[in-house]
């Protein structure tokens, strides 16, 4: 069953397929990142395979490889009907993590938003498309991807400022509960960061 | 003074109207400590919501690349800080899957049955803590008193009441003691007691029952297009458990059922953590009756297990293996596995990449409860603002592993 599904991705997309493999049981496929949604959309829609779950989408950094695809991203579907599994890999970014884009597949599964969003928090790859990527565990002001292996584990960056009044532009009292980064992405572009009053010396 | 009298029935009373931008959380009492919810209201209804979580990022998975690979169960004790033992056996089996070991048989009952006191932990902690949030103190005690407990029995077998860091790769930390099977026919015997009459508290009480009535409501297709795993996912009548689905350890090889329920409501999401709880306790029971009183618990695998204590003392050999297994951490041969369990949200994978060394090179950890308060916002839109109360506290934000 199982050497089934990675036989029908290579007959349907032949060359796009790079290298499988069904190491420890897990069937895997490494895709060619260009078509990385159309195969997201076969075995989504494809009656035989019908991956309906998203079960995982994350980055390992290999910057070792250099310019051939530095950050691979894998995807871990299921299908609930058909019980069973698959592992895409799509490998992007050369050494300096230029292009590292893929196509985003929220609207597959929706479940993807959060992932896809994780991944460009973590790792750093942007997804085309995607309805609202920004950072989802770091904040806003957070420079760097930490699961790149470049970054360093005991980085330190500095905590966030307080904004004066000059800078905000409005009397304190005024400020918007929350900013435009932090707050909604439907929220009001432009709205200051949230100031208590407090703190205004840093 | 205007008139107090103004009478409704002639004309709708105007009232500037404007949406209304609410912070809820991240301190927050009905919001378990770590998430913020951002609202937009127009009066009490939820137009949109947006869900933010990472209050509580620890920067897991990079701290895995630091040490060895035993070196992880401290930390995936700490991701769910409800039922960790589910998570330092999710652990193991991944690594004992990429090792291509295999536990011997007592080990594999005894991981089943503490495994399923953290599943009953789990869920007398979410039921409680959901029944407290909507006004009632007494089950969310009485629950306490039950999880009570199963920590005593807990501390009794590990030493530690929440953190264990009990598992190991290939096998626990130590053997069961000689009265675990004596602690938990009794304990289990109490806790269905109390879970008894705090269901009975809680299920014949009518504004409770209607709080969480067709509130937070979500179809089965829906559930599993968002990812949704675990007692969530049963809630909507998908009867996806991968204790049934996929059985690892020896779950193909004893008797119990899959709860589920039928509307996908807040209701069904606490009925079936309660059904739970019961099948819980018939695993136990079915996994203490057929564990063997002796016999090993760890795998004889000198590769990566420690050798024992008196040999450390009093050999050379056994000296030097332990000191290469602390310093240098077991070698893990080289290759990526997925391995997956039911934790006590749902599905509780490991993304695990070796290079051949004694450090990992990837430990992903695919944590239940992120993709499921991705939904939440789908859930609170175009409800009102109280019913995120219940329906929050049904799904059951882990924030230690939601947030990594």
């Amino acid at each position: 069953m199982s050497k089934d599904v990675l036989d029908k991705l290579k007959a349907r997309f032949g060359a796009a397929i790079l290298e499988t493999h069904s190491d420890f049981g897990d069937d895997t496929a490494v895709v060619e990142p260009g078509h990385w949604k159309a195969v997201c959309e076969f075995v989504r829609t494809e009656p035989a395979l019908d991956f309906d779950m998203p079960v995982d989408l994350c980055g390992v950094d290999y910057p070792q490889r250099g310019d051939a695809g530095r950050m691979e991203v894998v995807m871990h579907l299921y299908s609930v009907s058909k019980a069973h599994r698959i592992r895409l890999k799509a490998r992007v970014g050369d050494a300096e993590m230029q292009g590292a884009e893929l196509e985003s597949v929220t609207s597959i599964w929706p479940g993807m938003d959060w992932l896809e969003r994780e991944v460009f928090d973590m790792s750093g790859v942007r997804f085309r498309g995607h309805p609202d990527l920004r950072r989802i565990l770091m904040y806003p002001e957070f420079e760097g991807h930490p699961l790149q292996k470049s970054y360093a584990a005991d980085k330190i960056q500095p905590l966030v400022k307080y904004r004066t009044e000059e800078e905000a532009g409005v009397p304190l009292g005024k400020l918007e509960p929350f900013g435009p980064d932090e707050g909604m992405s439907f929220g009001r572009g432009g709205a200051p960061r949230v100031d208590d009053g407090r703190g205004l010396e840093d | 003074m205007e008139a107090l009298d103004v009478d409704l029935e002639d004309g709708e009373l105007e009232l500037p109207a404007e949406p209304m931008h609410l912070n809820l959380g991240p301190s927050h009492p009905a919001m378990h400590g770590t998430v913020r919810i951002v609202l937009e209201l127009s009066g009490e209804t939820i137009v949109k919501s947006d869900v933010q979580i990472g209050y509580l990022h620890r920067g897991f998975e990079k701290m895995c690349e630091r040490g060895t690979w035993a070196q992880v169960f401290p930390y995936v004790d700490r991701l769910n800080y409800v039922s960790p033992m589910l998570n330092n056996v999710g652990y193991a089996l991944a690594v004992e899957k990429l090792c291509g070991l295999a536990v011997p048989e007592r080990c594999q009952w005894y991981r089943m049955a503490l495994g399923e006191l953290a599943r009953v932990s789990d869920h007398l902690t979410c039921t409680g803590a959901m029944a407290m949030e909507l006004g009632a103190f007494t089950p969310f005690l009485w629950f306490v008193k039950a999880r009570e407990m199963v920590w005593d029995i807990l501390e009794e077998e590990t030493g530690a009441r929440l953190t264990h860091s009990f598992g190991r790769i290939g096998g626990m930390a130590s053997p069961p003691t000689p009265d675990f099977k004596g602690l938990c026919r009794a304990a289990l015997e109490k806790i269905i007691q109390l879970v008894e009459e705090g269901e009975k508290m809680l299920l014949k009480n009518r504004i409770f029952l209607d709080r969480l009535e067709d509130v937070g409501v979500i179809r089965g297709a829906d559930a599993v297009a968002l990812g949704w795993t675990g007692p969530c996912l049963r809630a909507t009548g998908v009867s996806y458990d991968i204790r049934k689905a996929h059985p690892y350890l020896k779950y193909d090889e004893v008797d119990f059922d899959v709860p589920v329920g039928t509307k996908g409501d807040t209701l069904d999401r606490f009925l079936v953590r309660l059904g739970e709880i019961r099948q819980s306790r018939r695993i136990i029971e079915q996994s203490i009756d057929r564990m063997a009183d002796e016999g090993p618990v760890n795998c004889d695998d000198p590769r990566v297990v420690l050798p024992e204590k008196s040999d450390v003392y009093t050999t050379i050999e056994a000296t030097i293996q332990h000191f290469k297994l602390i310093m240098e951490g077991a070698k893990v041969p080289k290759g990526e596995v997925y391995s997956y369990t039911e934790g006590g949200n749902g599905e509780l994978g490991y993304y695990l990449v070796s290079d051949g060394t004694g450090t990992p090179y990837r430990v992903r950890i695919r944590p239940p409860c992120f993709q499921i308060t991705g939904g939440l916002s789908r859930l609170i839109d175009g409800r009102m603002l109280s019913d995120i109360v219940p329906t929050f506290g049904s799904l059951n934000m882990i924030g230690g592993e939601c947030d990594h």
